[in-house]
């Protein structure tokens, strides 16, 4: 089911400000990446290239090619809402959506594309919420609204919301920024367990989690003040963390910044 | 503390007293006070007319209420100089005439709002906005002089109930163009994202997530605009002049209203008409009364949940 991620020479434009530069990587069918980087260097913009996002923004555009198997994400006869059928998204705070219950919002992404049929949906439902370790905490409830769950519930709900749809890649843009540990802990769990059946690239700020959990690590960083970012390096996460090729990336994961 | 402290406390620095703090500053306090007062003093002197208002009416007009003939009966064959009759043509026009306001200002101004929030970039939206701020602006009376050289001037047509409800549309989309902007506006970008990134597409978006999540900021948005248009008299009185009988076609004859019902029976300076004067005010009074109670339901029931 998952699939591979092929980056090719990836600009990245706000209106005339060019926000990221020459970007190029491939992410294998179901490993973790993980975006690494100071604020501000493009990580987060990157990552919503792969499922045509950024273009929701006024003004966003994008050069270069973003392929999933080989097939051109930004061809013109692309439909940016299919491409997000298939690329689902987990954002940084939870979103779930205020006026459906915890069962509505897991089934929200179909029932939204128009699928009716109860018995389909309370079973999609289900799979998705054990799939994102919720299910014993709200089986007994799922007819209360989903907004008041705990910070922590509410992301796992989110995932599980994303992973109804049967995405080929899930992304992830600091899904624990807003999390204390023991959440965080659920979630890294869970991206574990999420990588035997989804592509999944993750935005982090917290290092640690990105050694944790990611299979591969790309390292952003600015050029310099007002410069475009860019990738520095990407390898895989033992080789990032113990032994970079780029001294800027050693820098920076060694905490001598600058 | 000093049981379970281990710490030697002579060498901790001295409590703090009152007035190391330098005690509290005399100014201050003084200009706390006298803020305090004058806000008290505004805030009845704003309520002042209100109660007056709705004393005089309820003194003056209450007993108009009490008689089930007011709520059953026209003023048909009935002169100013004679009690008796009721409001319910005067009544029924009010509703009809904001119901069919309503029907046709709301799909408008939702539209026009959706528009401006959702979609509007660039000169257009700009525009848009534009003219309703300057839409907001119209005096109810060129509003309906306007429409009144359209109608009659221009086309050579009767002035009719649905002419009044022309103009009052002119003054009620302005207000439901802008207060269901603000409630779109309060919709987190993040619900939008977080539906787009399901494979949502954008008009589903709207129609299925950001409208229901305003729902009830939206509802009372209109209410407000329409307990508004209920009370304007200047339109009603160019374009749909008072009668005394019972009508309910929008396209023939004069339709009376509360309005107009007060503005006849204030012209005519006799004791059962000043009666009917009072009545009809507090029966505008009360419907919007209610009209507000059942949009705040309406927002108590809405179905965002925390």
């Amino acid at each position: 089911m998952a699939k591979r991620i092929d980056v090719k020479d990836l600009n990245i434009f706000y209106g005339d400000f060019k926000a990221v530069e020459g970007v190029s990587l491939t992410v294998e069918p179901r490993s973790v990446t993980a975006f690494i980087g100071p604020s501000g260097c493009g990580k987060s913009t990157v990552l919503r290239t792969l499922n045509r996002m950024h273009e929701v923004i006024p003004g966003g555009r994008v050069e270069g090619k973003v392929a999933l198997d080989d097939q051109d994400l930004y061809a013109p006869s692309m439909d940016p809402v299919a491409v997000r059928r298939t690329v689902g998204m987990v954002f940084q705070r939870p979103n779930p959506f205020p006026t459906m219950s915890i069962r509505d919002n897991v089934a929200a992404g179909l029932k939204l594309n128009g699928l009716k049929n109860k018995k389909q949906l309370d079973e999609v439902v289900e799979k998705s919420l054990k799939g994102a370790n919720l299910w014993n905490e709200v089986k007994d409830r799922l007819d209360k609204p989903g907004a008041g769950l705990s910070g922590g519930q509410q992301q796992r709900l989110c995932i599980a919301r994303a992973i109804a749809v049967d995405p080929q890649v899930l992304l992830m843009d600091e899904p624990c920024s807003a999390l204390d540990p023991i959440s965080t802990l659920a979630i890294e769990d869970l991206i574990n367990e999420l990588k035997s059946q989804f592509t999944v690239v993750i935005v982090t700020h917290n290092m640690q989690q990105a050694a944790r959990v990611s299979d591969q690590t790309a390292f952003f960083n600015l050029k310099a003040t007002g410069q475009p970012g860019r990738l520095v390096e990407v390898d895989d996460t033992q080789k990032i963390f113990s032994n970079p090729t780029e001294k800027a990336t050693e820098d920076y994961i060694s905490g001598r910044f600058g | 503390m000093s049981t379970l402290s281990t710490v030697d406390e002579s060498a901790l620095p001295a409590a703090r007293t009152n007035d190391d703090f330098g005690g509290k500053s005399g100014g201050r306090a003084f200009c706390d006070q006298a803020a305090r007062v004058v806000m008290w003093v505004a805030f009845v002197v704003a309520l002042i007319p209100l109660v007056w208002i709705l004393g005089a009416t309820l003194l003056k007009g209450g007993h108009m209420l009490l008689d089930i003939d007011w709520w059953t009966k026209s003023q048909s064959g009935i002169t100013a100089r004679r009690e008796g009759g009721g409001a319910v043509h005067a009544i029924q026009g009010t509703l009809i005439q904001a119901l069919v306001t309503a029907l046709i200002s709301v799909p408008i101004g939702v539209l026009t709002a959706v528009y401006l929030v959702e979609y509007g970039r660039g000169r257009l939206a700009k525009a848009v906005s534009f003219m309703v701020d300057i839409l907001t602006g119209i005096p109810s009376i060129v509003a309906a002089l306007f429409i009144y050289a359209m109608w009659v001037t221009t086309f050579g047509l009767q002035r009719l109930p649905i002419a009044v409800c022309l103009a009052l549309t002119m003054l009620m989309i302005p207000t439901v163009v802008r207060s269901t902007e603000e409630m779109l506006k309060l919709v987190p970008n993040e619900l939008r994202e977080a539906s787009y990134a399901l494979g949502v597409p954008k008009w589903k978006t709207i129609l299925r997530i950001v409208i229901p999540t305003s729902f009830s900021g939206i509802i009372t948005g209109i209410l407000l605009g329409l307990a508004r248009v209920m009370g304007e008299t200047a339109p009603l009185i160019i374009l749909g002049p008072y009668t005394a009988v019972i009508a309910t076609n929008l396209f023939d004859g004069l339709m009376p209203t509360l309005p107009t019902m007060i503005y006849q029976n204030y012209t005519e300076n006799l004791q059962p008409a000043i009666d009917r004067t009072w009545g009809a005010a507090l029966t505008l009074i009360l419907i919007i009364f209610v009209l507000n109670i059942a949009g705040r339901l309406i927002g108590r029931f809405s179905k965002v949940k925390n």
